[in-house]
């Protein structure tokens, strides 16, 4: 495991940062800390090194997508996270995370989730490592994600259905806030995404970013050479900073996050932060959030649950402005169009969130070597996507 | 220290000059019955014996409020209520009691700090509560309510360390918002045993008054807390009033926790 060089990270640029309740903070301390020492504990990053080849598979395969290639006139290799153990990069995060609320002494684990992967993650680490697990989800994501709220009941969690607002991730989140605020001395919150307040964006960063140096080291071993572009989706984000922060530095390297335009970005129903938004502070970052002229939040729209979320992690929002990652955003039946292709021309089935990335790639061909970040499967979205 | 302003004197006049206890502090969540209900909720907590006013400002997000002043903010902004018509609700009223303006930070920053620290100001706010600020964020929010002479009230936690305590004690304004639990606010049927000891704590680190609130919800509690304390914030029972019975209820409840922390 590789981490990152700063012990403290809690801005990226003027973004970041830790607004939340008082009562927080002082857990928010022990998790820097704790984090911090545990990269420098051989034991800790022996076991999770061990889990990450033996229990969820990685590395990951980086597969040359010969017909899509085909179809692009270019070379697209495709970094295959949805072989991952539970289908998604959510467990790299999940596993860390878990790993780390063991190495605390906390035995129970909280967690949002939005598609359901995280949730499945997180339900699923915790069923090996032993910890109690709740998961808050948004009512309307249990409904259009069923499978996967019957897969964390399997695996022993508690799904909680959240009811506010929308519905959706955002409340889920700040459902799992509040318990964190209430339990925070039992308790963890395994966050999901790069997003919430430090060291959360900089941890799950750390914790994703052997998608980046996977890729990196497979690329130069099959073409002797780094891509032209790697391209992923941006929800919170933590696949697509995963992936991009080992490339930062390779200025030649061209880095796309791809947001979800849901019914289109004039509209006004999409999810979109980066591609459009203001600054704002959600979910206790500051960073770029949907809102409005008054600072309330607005919310999202996506055909895809795991992008639905009105904010995007604060490192995303420092290198948009750096402009060292250009951010543009795909429309709900551009993203469903491309998940079939992917599945008819390649034998995958994806989920609908890289979907987004594929769906911009395939419209946007590059001229030479494409790397796109598979982010997870699209099983979980079989039902959406035929009914619409 | 806090600077020697006019709205500083206010609080501590208010926190000085009540006669009781402690002084008394109702929480209302602006517009949530209407921007009339809600300005008649305040004057009638106001005639009832209320110290200070805590006036909310609806948000979307509210991570440090439970269900009930969750649900109040969320009518008031299904009521089309903006942070303008909440300092409209407060200068209406600012002439009656000191009012704190409980306002999350990304209603702050979306206008900008010094500005809606102005905007307050004008509006005769005597000083902002940001529950979502803590003590490492609000370096540059309490220098422009300084310059607009309003006092930024810091909040301090069962879980915050000796460490922090002293930190945000000696830059605190106005008086010390102590929470009295572990957790988002709400009615509780008991208080923390732990809270006598921990008002000692906040008390050693600040020579301004320690408020409480979080959980308080009886006169009982509000009695047992004012032996205890300067203030005694009472928030969700006091909403929890006005959505049942308006300001009438308001006042009743107010005039009742009043009375519980006169001296015998």
């Amino acid at each position: 495991m590789s981490r990152a060089t700063s012990a403290r990270e809690r801005e990226f640029g003027p973004y970041g940062g830790r607004f939340v309740p008082e009562t927080l903070v002082p857990a928010l301390d022990e998790l820097e800390l704790a984090w911090i020492e545990a990269g420098t504990d051989d034991g800790f990053t022996a076991e999770l090194a061990a889990l990450l080849r033996d229990y969820v598979g990685r590395p990951t395969p980086l597969y040359r997508a010969r017909r899509l290639s085909e179809v692009m006139g270019t070379t697209v290799y495709l970094k295959r996270e949805d072989l991952n153990h539970t289908g998604a990069h959510k467990i790299n995060n999940a596993l860390g995370q878990s790993l780390l609320a063991r190495r605390m002494g906390k035995r129970r684990v909280i967690a949002e989730t939005g598609a359901g992967q995280h949730g499945v993650a997180t339900a699923t680490a915790c069923a090996l490592l032993d910890l109690e697990c709740i998961v808050y989800m948004g009512a309307e994501d249990m409904r259009r994600q069923r499978p996967n709220v019957e897969r964390m009941e399997l695996l022993g969690a508690s799904v909680v259905s959240v009811d506010a607002g929308e519905r959706t991730l955002k409340e889920a989140v700040s459902a799992a806030i509040r318990d964190w605020v209430a339990n925070v001395s039992t308790t963890h919150y395994a966050i999901g995404s790069a997003v919430g307040p430090a060291p959360y964006p900089g941890l799950v960063r750390d914790l994703q970013r052997l998608i980046g140096e996977e890729t990196r080291e497979q690329i130069q071993a099959t073409e002797g050479r780094l891509p032209d572009r790697v391209v992923a989706c941006v929800g919170g984000g933590s696949n697509a900073i995963g992936a991009f922060v080992p490339f930062i530095h390779d200025r030649d390297v061209e880095l796309i996050g791809v947001e979800a335009a849901g019914e289109g970005l004039d509209t006004g129903r999409h999810s979109a932060p980066l591609t459009t938004g203001a600054r704002g502070i959600l979910h206790g970052a500051l960073s770029a959030v949907l809102q409005d002229d008054d600072g309330q939040v607005v919310p999202a729209h996506s055909i895809s649950a795991g992008l639905d979320y009105p904010g995007s992690g604060p490192e995303h929002a420092w290198l948009r402005d750096e402009g060292r990652v250009r951010y543009v955003a795909v429309e709900d039946d551009d993203a469903v169009a491309a998940f079939r292709q992917m599945a008819q021309l390649e034998g995958i089935i994806p989920a609908l969130e890289p979907s987004h990335a594929l769906a911009w790639m395939v419209a946007n061909p590059g001229t030479g070597l494409d790397v796109l970040v598979l982010s997870g499967r699209g099983d979980k979205d079989l039902a959406e996507v035929l009914a619409w | 220290m806090s600077a020697p302003t006019a709205t500083a004197d206010r609080i501590a006049d208010a926190f000085a000059g009540h006669g009781k206890r402690a002084a008394l502090m109702p929480y209302l969540m602006g517009g949530h019955t209407g921007l009339d209900g809600s300005r008649a909720a305040a004057v009638a907590a106001a005639s009832a014996g209320a110290d200070l006013l805590e006036l909310g400002v609806p948000f979307s997000d509210p991570l440090a409020d439970g269900p009930t002043i969750h649900e109040a903010g969320t009518r008031a902004l299904a009521a089309g209520v903006t942070p303008d018509d909440v300092l409209s609700i407060c200068a209406d009223v600012a002439d009656r009691l000191p009012v704190l303006l409980m306002v999350y930070a990304n209603i702050v920053l979306s206008v900008g700090g010094a500005t809606y620290a102005r905007r307050a100001a004008d509006a005769g706010a005597a000083g902002l509560i940001v529950p979502d600020l803590p003590h490492d964020e609000a370096g540059e929010l309490r220098e422009a309510c300084d310059v607009a002479r309003l006092a930024l009230i810091p909040l301090v936690a069962p879980t915050t360390t000796a460490e922090r305590l002293a930190a945000i004690g000696s830059d605190a304004r106005g008086f010390v918002y102590t929470v009295s639990l572990v957790g988002t606010t709400g009615e509780r049927s008991q208080l923390p045993p732990e809270l006598p000891a921990m008002i000692e704590r906040v008390r050693a680190t600040t020579t301004l008054p320690v408020a409480v609130g979080f959980g308080i919800a009886t006169p009982a509690h509000a009695r047992a807390v004012g032996e205890v304390a300067d203030g005694v914030i009472v928030g969700t029972r006091v909403v929890r009033a006005a959505q049942e019975g308006g300001a009438q209820a308001v006042g009743a409840l107010v005039r009742e926790l009043a009375q519980a922390l006169r001296r015998a």
